[in-house]
């Protein structure tokens, strides 16, 4: 699947100006809220219509206003999860999922009742009505409804925004389901750090209404500079690991990355299945030396590949490991005290304990291809 | 009871008339209120307020005035009268029909009202959901739209039949007071208070027409409830 999207949107004084191409499993539309993310989703799905411009999937055209093609939203077969769910009040949870199954032919429905109803873990609420459900059920239903109209692709709008951590922590191994599980390609809206980087194979980041960059998570969450400020201190690398092995006597897991093994507490994970990690900036230390007497678990010797300005006192380092790149976020004043510089050979160094649920996820399957 | 119920033959069809005359006008504004209250709801055209205005006119003028402009336009020799019998043979001047007429256009700004309140309660926002699912516009109507507004649907209802059987000042102008034809049960009081020795039918009657109104208020609420319990919108 290749989305491609050209556009240009206003709205009053706010001008939507978004071009890129797309072809993930998972593509976060990311930027904090007024960058245009939700326009931009609103304009693929066709609920609103674009000011000028292109958006086609695989080479069919949804909008091309210069060829004068706008397919009207029923016969996109785009599905789209809200924000609020907009489950349907008069009817209960089966005929919500029932409902978009009535519109598409027979030959086009991929979808089948009883998988997604078991993927999502909705058995037990078919009888039910949208108001006698919590928060994350209702989403659940939400995202089961729209997948049921086997749409070509599917949308979802800060699906997790209006929960609570509780009920984001509870959905969250739905999406990585649906997206390792189902063939439908996903492009999700978020304005967290910590959604895109567990969920996303690809980021697009929108920014007061602009493509700032776009291109594969690892690169994208690297580029502190491209994260809102306040959620700077998520940023880092984010690593595609394996299970190694599980350290029962100490209740941790050993996986393997690119970069060399790496200690994480225990993950419920089997041996060889991929974990996706996530390496705060903040939480990785530099040493010039192989450090000795230091309790820290994982040290990974590099390179140093990049640095660049922080905020504050802050420098951010890319430490080359094996290939794979590290981000170590320092002051300005140890660099100069260590005397850091490119090409200087060094050890990122990482607590075993800086690591948690938040960080770690269910990687991509390795052969995701678009 | 016996008392009561020991209507003269021209007492009962009055009545029988009456709910004929009522439930006709109310089935009969459904459709042209749904799709005025859909118009005034959801439709941005030039002349929308004038429109607005028509519809409530009969609300604000005399009766006497409505039933003589229907006089006008739908009488024999009126322009939408004389077309009518024409082409599809409907007559309403001196009918039946003419007094359903007379309380289906009584009644329709009530009816529209509390259609178009509903109307403007729905969330457009699940609408556009259904969209997205693969419905094209009537379908969301016919799935979406019109369950949602099922109670306003029935208010209006109620309160169109409600006006019917009270319909009076129209309809005696537009079709006259014909015993078994036109004479509904206001007409009917209303003739046995003008002659000597009517006072106890008279009473009949008004004790009847609360009762039809009263059980008809009773069933809207019984039904507005089911829908509301069923549809349990938070």
């Amino acid at each position: 699947m290749t989305l491609s999207v050209d556009i240009h949107h206003r709205l009053g004084d706010f001008a939507l100006e978004a071009r890129f191409e797309s072809a993930g499993r998972l593509t976060a539309l990311f930027g904090p809220s007024g960058s245009g993310k939700s326009t931009l989703i609103n304009l693929i799905a066709g609920l609103i219509p674009p000011g000028r411009g292109r958006i086609a999937i695989d080479g069919r055209v949804l909008i091309d206003t210069a060829a004068r093609i706008f397919v009207p939203v029923h016969r996109r077969r785009i599905g789209m999860v809200f924000q609020d769910a907009r489950l349907f009040p008069h009817m209960s949870v089966a005929g919500n999922l029932r409902y978009g199954r009535w519109f598409t032919p027979s030959s086009e429905r991929y979808a089948k009742m009883d998988v997604v109803i078991d993927l999502l873990g909705i058995a037990h609420l078919l009888d039910r009505r949208p108001a006698k459900l919590s928060g994350g059920e209702k989403q659940r239903v939400a995202i089961g409804r729209a997948l049921l109209a086997s749409p070509r692709l599917l949308l979802m709008d800060e699906p997790l925004a209006s929960l609570d951590e509780a009920r984001k922590a509870e959905i969250l191994p739905y999406i990585e389901r649906l997206r390792d599980e189902t063939k439908v390609p996903i492009v999700y809206v978020s304005h967290s750090v910590a959604e895109v980087a567990r969920l996303a194979s690809d980021v697009v980041v929108l920014s007061q209404g602009k493509v700032a960059a776009s291109g594969p998570t690892a690169a994208i969450m690297q580029r502190l500079d491209l994260l809102p400020v306040e959620q700077r201190g998520e940023g880092g690398a984010v690593l595609d690991t394996k299970v190694l092995r599980h350290d029962q006597a100490f209740g941790m897991t050993v996986l393997a990355s690119q970069a060399g093994e790496i200690r994480v507490p225990r993950l419920a994970h089997a041996v060889g299945a991929s974990v996706r990690l996530r390496v705060r900036a903040r939480d990785v230390m530099v040493a010039t030396e192989q450090p000795t007497g230091l309790s820290a678990l994982n040290i990974l010797p590099g390179t140093i590949s990049a640095i660049r300005p922080g905020t504050g006192p802050t420098v951010e380092i890319a430490i080359d490991c094996n290939g794979s790149t590290v981000l170590a976020r320092i002051t300005e004043q140890s660099r100069q005290t260590l005397r850091l510089a490119l090409g200087h050979k060094v050890f990122a160094v990482i607590k075993t304990v800086s690591f948690d649920s938040a960080t770690t996820a269910v990687g991509l399957p390795a052969e995701a291809d678009g | 009871m016996n008392w009561l119920l020991d209507l003269t033959p021209d007492e009962w069809n009055a009545v029988r008339l009456s709910i004929k005359v009522a439930t006709v006008a109310m089935i009969a504004s459904l459709p042209p209120g749904i799709l005025i209250a859909l118009l005034l709801a959801r439709g941005r055209f030039w002349g929308k307020t004038v429109l607005n205005v028509l519809v409530h006119l009969p609300l604000i003028m005399p009766p006497v005035v409505t039933g003589y402009l229907l006089l006008l336009t739908f009488g024999r020799r009126g322009p939408a009268g004389a077309f009518l019998a024409e082409h599809f043979g409907i007559v309403f001047s001196f009918r039946w029909t003419g007094a359903a007429l007379a309380c289906g256009v009584m009644g329709f700004p009530l009816m529209v009202r509390a259609i178009r309140l509903s109307i403007e309660a729905v969330d457009r926002r699940i609408e556009a959901a259904a969209g997205t699912l693969g419905a094209n516009q009537l379908w969301v109507f016919a799935t979406i739209t019109l369950p949602l507004i099922l109670p306003g649907l029935i208010a209006g209802s109620i309160l169109s039949f409600a006006k019917a059987m009270g319909e009076f000042g129209a309809t005696i102008t537009f079709v006259s007071n014909i015993p078994n034809e036109t004479q509904t049960l206001p007409s009917a009081i209303y003739t046995l208070t003008q002659v000597p020795g009517g006072d106890e039918g008279a009473l009949r009657l008004t004790l009847i027409s609360i009762a039809i109104s009263m059980v008809a208020l009773i069933a809207s609420e019984v039904l507005a409830r089911r829908v509301g319990r069923r549809m349990d919108i938070e």
